[in-house]
């Protein structure tokens, strides 16, 4: 049967796959037209709101942004805040995840509805709350006090990613860790966390890359400008300016989400497309 | 003999220790998850009872249920919550899930390279910061932006759509943002289902929209159902892509509950007032949580 490939069944394959190319192609090409103009305007001269090749390149826009007040300072801020509750993030998820994916106990159900009704409550809902609080606890406008709540919004998922990770790693493995005398932490640590590797990747990144295009959390809890992360200065800057110079509003943006972008790219490739949003959404 | 060994790595004699020694871990999360997430839940069940406001105003009181009638006769709120409902219906339910189904069946059948090519372009929308993608919808919206120049092109009428349409503007580009999430769950889910199922139905003559509606659609319902639990619960809470397009305007044509609540609680330093209308967007958000844990049900 193989053999002839030109069997009407293989045709209509063909066409079938032709359709599907075109059809996505189509979709490709409107999802493309505003990703196309922030590249094309970031090197263009004379950039404007429409999407066009630009007349002559010029990295004059790039050069007019880095500067510390625009790029550097904010980008910096951004690393601190979203790098400080990333790890965060990271460490109390695995914490949180050995206990529930390794010990059976009455706790472990409750606490996961618990988290899984938590990951998908409307954050943005409480910000105006949350505002409130920190005036009254003196968090208000402190670094430490926006990386605790970046913390704290991400780490219901974290934990539940984590979780589903974990119950991947054999137990037996660490059940010769414990007979040459490692206690638990000391198992995690040196065992399992290692094996599980792609997974706690998974959690840091996707973490970060939230954190990273978060913004009304900053927006709300932080007031000082020398604070502020990228998604709130671009917004400051260029939102607040009578002439906006679109050129350099692209360059930041490209500047802005390539870290991210790159990140992502980073860890989808390992896992293979569908990602491990698997382990929240299945169904 | 061997003394017992340290609780931590061992059996331990107290049942009741042991499972105190275990949960340990669990320790740091659940402070942090209590005082910055339950903590200001608390706090906004409580806040949206009062008059607190930002200035102005030496102590609060206890209003009782004063926000809320003030809501319910409020235009601007009531405008809000149908530009909210317009806002996920066009947006998540419509235009992320249709298009997301429509491209994972799609790329069921394309070929590799062009599955790639789309799939990262509409991974790119949706990995893009908020704010960016905001600044880019802005400019492809705008009166001298890409889709007036394609529009004109195409002989097609043009319009200052951020506007005369912002809530339909700010719907497309939510769509544009957030589609590569439905498009990863159902690719997910049409991976899953057996090759011989439809190689069966095909040889039994049934055509490609009784496949679709006869075997994928009920073999993926659940995945239907999850998807459209997430979808919404992301879409009821969007703010920056808003903020950033339109700021709410013109006149609160494109403000939903979100940037109304900000505007009633900062603008007007309403803080009460604004909690009140969080709590609500809250108690939604709870209740789709909640079905989307039943539809989950055998899963934990």
């Amino acid at each position: 049967m193989a053999t002839h490939t030109r069997t009407p069944a293989s045709r209509r394959t063909v066409r079938h796959r032709l359709a599907a190319d075109v059809g996505l192609l189509v979709v490709a090409a409107t999802f493309v037209l505003p990703l196309a103009w922030v590249l094309l305007s970031s090197v263009d001269p004379h950039a404007n709101l429409t999407v066009k090749l630009p007349d002559g390149v010029t990295l004059d826009n790039f050069d007019a942004v880095l500067t510390p007040e625009i790029t550097f300072t904010p980008l910096l801020n951004s690393l601190l805040l979203c790098g400080g509750g990333t790890a965060l993030t990271v460490v109390c998820a695995a914490l949180a995840a050995y206990p529930l994916s390794r010990f059976r106990s009455r706790l472990n159900r409750p606490f996961l509805l618990t988290i899984l009704f938590a990951t998908s409550l409307p954050i943005t809902a409480i910000m105006v709350p949350v505002y409130a609080l920190f005036v009254q606890v003196n968090l208000i406008d402190t670094m430490q006090g926006t990386i605790f709540f970046f913390a704290a919004s991400q780490l219901p998922f974290a934990i539940w990613l984590m979780k589903n990770f974990m119950d991947g790693v054999p137990k037996e493995l660490e059940e010769a860790a414990w007979t040459d005398g490692a206690s638990p932490l000391q198992s995690l640590v040196r065992v399992v966390l290692p094996l599980m590797g792609p997974g706690v990747a998974v959690v840091t990144v996707f973490s970060f890359v939230m954190m990273w295009g978060n913004f009304f959390v900053p927006f709300m809890l932080l007031l000082t400008p020398e604070q502020m992360p990228a998604a709130v200065s671009i917004n400051e800057f260029f939102g607040n300016r009578g002439t906006v110079i679109y050129g350099q509003l692209a360059a930041f943006s490209v500047i802005y989400s390539t870290p991210v972008i790159l990140l992502y790219v980073g860890v989808a490739r390992r896992l293979g497309g569908g990602f491990a949003l698997g382990g929240a959404v299945k169904g | 003999m061997k003394r017992p060994t340290r609780p931590a790595s061992g059996p331990s004699p107290h049942p009741v220790l042991r499972s105190l020694t275990r949960a340990l871990p669990l320790t740091p999360a659940t402070v942090l998850l209590l005082l910055f997430l339950a903590g200001p839940i608390a706090y906004c069940a409580y806040i949206a009872f009062t008059d607190l406001q930002l200035t102005g105003q030496a102590e609060d009181s206890f209003i009782g249920f004063e926000n809320f009638r003030t809501a319910f006769g409020d235009e601007a709120f009531l405008n809000a919550v149908w530009l909210t409902l317009v806002f996920t219906v066009i947006s998540a339910l419509i235009g992320q899930n249709t298009l997301g189904l429509a491209l994972a069946a799609l790329m069921q059948r394309a070929s590799k390279p062009v599955r790639t090519l789309v799939g990262g372009i509409v991974v790119t929308a949706w990995v893009l910061p908020e704010v960016v993608a905001g600044f880019l919808l802005y400019a492809f919206f705008r009166r001298e932006g890409t889709l007036n120049a394609v529009l004109d092109w195409l002989h097609l009428p043009t319009q200052n759509w951020l506007y005369t349409l912002p809530i339909l503007a700010v719907s497309f580009a939510n769509v544009w943002r957030g589609t590569a999430f439905s498009m990863l769950v159902y690719s997910a889910a049409l991976n899953e289902i057996p090759k011989e199922i439809t190689e069966a139905a095909e040889v039994d003559g049934a055509g490609g929209w009784r496949r679709l509606w006869h075997i994928t659609l009920p073999m993926i319902r659940r995945s239907i159902g999850t998807n459209l639990m997430l979808i919404t619960l992301q879409t009821l809470s969007v703010f920056g892509l808003i903020w950033v397009m339109t700021r709410g305007g013109p006149s609160g044509k494109s403000q939903t509950l979100p940037l109304f609540m900000y505007e009633e609680a900062f603008q007007k330093s309403m803080i009460g007032y604004g909690t009140a209308v969080a709590l609500l967007l809250l108690v939604v958000g709870s209740l789709f949580s909640v079905i989307y844990l039943r539809l989950l049900r055998t899963e934990v």
